[in-house]
């Protein structure tokens, strides 16, 4: 575990997914620790248009990985800006770059006070210590 | 993210649990053992197998010795296969069958000597298996069989370059050794079975030795092959290895629901040596073809089929994947699994349900790798 990142300026979900907050927009990702559980990724479905919206614990989509497939539950719920179409070519940046060229979905946010359930950084590695 | 995962402790360790947690292997639960499922990464592990070597540690799976005149009588009645044939220091791939022809077990039989056998067994399985093959043997007078999985381990050096690596750790010249064939004699000083059989579908050895030894064989194999790179493989690249040579492994392809022929391993059942367990059955199977037959397919569209996953033709569901995964140095998405006999023709287009989304696939000819 001391060899993974986990940002102190990101949130964090017990479901294993980042928040980066910006504004009334955030960007959400899998953690440093989920690509590292998932080993060598091979194809994520986002199947998401712009304008749809995505519910609070409700599923965002699909990863596969060599091994296995899991599923991505979204910590928030929002309105779809935008997710990272470059994953469709390039999975392995969930591996590689995780909280930058492995971004999946960004979302405006619903309700803003659903951020005061997410975990910072150090309360996320004491979570995952315990697990 | 949500992953299933089920832990049943306490779960066993292999002789070699100190070595993995040395090279920071990720240790998950495997039919109630605690093995490395991979080291750097499944991808960089397969492709040291296909294109230099790999080294796995095995030490999980069973070995029951099979001693006395009439080792031959009680394993001929036992398996499917024809023991008879088998020379001294000579291998073979077979099952345990039930009395209705479905498979107990898929096993390796090795000839040692005059009336002296071993069986591998696959580790989930080697609790049952020995009370199968003992309650058999109780028909035969002279027969004894022995556990001896605890005391004996087994490592797995695999690849193109895995007879140039282990070579000048042994006097036993390795190209004399055929496939399916063993040889006792020592490796790093320690004595153990050579034996050029594997699950990878590639070239390689597996090595028997005594559990006590076995951590210093890994550490000395793993030295000798850095130059080569080699690098130790877990139970993931195993995985892909097989699939992609279109291997059975059990609880997948195989399980008490599957007779051998369904699984296409028509060629290891041999009705004329005579009757054994399961051979009625398995001889109706024969003259009326089975019901259902092991394919491969290949996705024609993006997604990775898995193993449990409907296979459909229209809105007509045809069979069930047993085992699926993205095929790294076949570059597809591939899987195994049992369709209707009518629909298992190669080139035949069919869906495949992933999670409720019917996705375009294939039927191709197994297996879908072979070394040149």
């Amino acid at each position: 575990m001391a060899s993974l990142n986990h940002p102190g300026d990101l949130k964090y979900s017990k479901t294993d997914e980042w928040v980066r907050v910006e504004g009334d927009e955030v960007v959400i990702g899998i953690t440093d620790y989920a690509q590292d559980q998932l080993g060598d990724i091979v194809y994520v479905e986002l199947p998401w248009e712009s304008g749809e919206n995505i519910a609070f614990e409700g599923k965002f989509g699909d990863i596969e990985s060599v091994k296995a497939t899991s599923e991505l539950m979204s910590p928030l719920s929002g309105d779809v800006i935008g997710s990272n179409e470059e994953l469709k070519e390039h999975p392995e940046y969930i591996n590689d770059y995780p909280y930058e060229k492995g971004w999946m979905v960004r979302l405006k946010l619903s309700d803003p006070s659903q951020l005061d359930n997410l975990l910072n950084a150090d309360q996320y590695l004491e979570y995952l210590q315990g697990r | 993210m949500t992953t299933n995962d089920s832990a049943v402790l306490p779960l066993k360790r292999t002789p070699l649990y100190e070595q993995h947690r040395a090279l920071g292997a990720r240790l998950v639960e495997f039919g109630g053992w605690e093995m490395p499922v991979q080291y750097s990464g499944i991808l960089s592990e397969h492709q040291a197998v296909r294109t230099r070597a790999g080294l796995f540690d095995v030490s999980h799976m069973g070995e029951f010795k099979v001693e006395g005149e009439d080792s031959l009588a009680f394993l001929q009645y036992l398996v499917p296969n024809d023991v008879s044939r088998l020379a001294i220091q000579q291998a073979l791939y077979t099952q345990l069958c039930l009395p209705d022809g479905n498979v107990i077990d898929d096993l390796l039989i090795y000839h040692l000597a005059e009336n002296h056998y071993m069986l591998v067994v696959n580790a989930a399985n080697i609790d049952k298996d020995f009370a199968w093959v003992q309650e058999q043997a109780q028909r035969f007078q002279h027969v004894s069989i022995t556990n001896q999985s605890d005391t004996t381990a087994l490592i797995a050096l695999q690849g193109p370059l895995a007879l140039t690596i282990l070579q000048p750790l042994t006097r036993i010249a390795l190209e004399e050794i055929t496939y399916y064939h063993f040889v006792p004699g020592e490796v790093a000083g320690i004595h153990c079975l050579i034996s050029r059989t594997g699950y990878t579908g590639e070239d390689g050895f597996e090595l028997y030795c005594a559990s006590a030894d076995v951590a210093r064989l890994w550490d000395e194999i793993l030295v000798a092959g850095k130059p080569q790179g080699l690098l130790p493989a877990g139970l993931g690249a195993r995985d892909t290895l097989r699939l992609e040579a279109g291997l059975c492994l059990y609880g997948h392809e195989l399980d008490e629901q599957t007779n051998p022929l369904e699984a296409r391993l028509g060629w290891t059942v041999k009705f004329k040596k005579g009757s054994f367990i399961g051979s009625d059955v398995l001889k109706q199977v024969k003259e009326q073809g089975p019901k259902r037959l092991l394919v491969g397919i290949q996705l024609l569209e993006r997604g990775v089929p898995r193993g449990g996953y409907p296979l459909y033709t229209g809105d007509q569901q045809i069979g069930q994947l047993t085992s699926g995964a993205p095929g790294p140095t076949v570059q597809q998405n591939i899987g195994m699994g049992y369709v209707e006999t009518a629909h298992a023709v190669t080139g035949n287009q069919i869906l495949v349900d992933i999670r409720g989304k019917r996705v375009p696939a294939q039927i191709v000819a197994l297996p879908f790798y072979k070394r040149k």
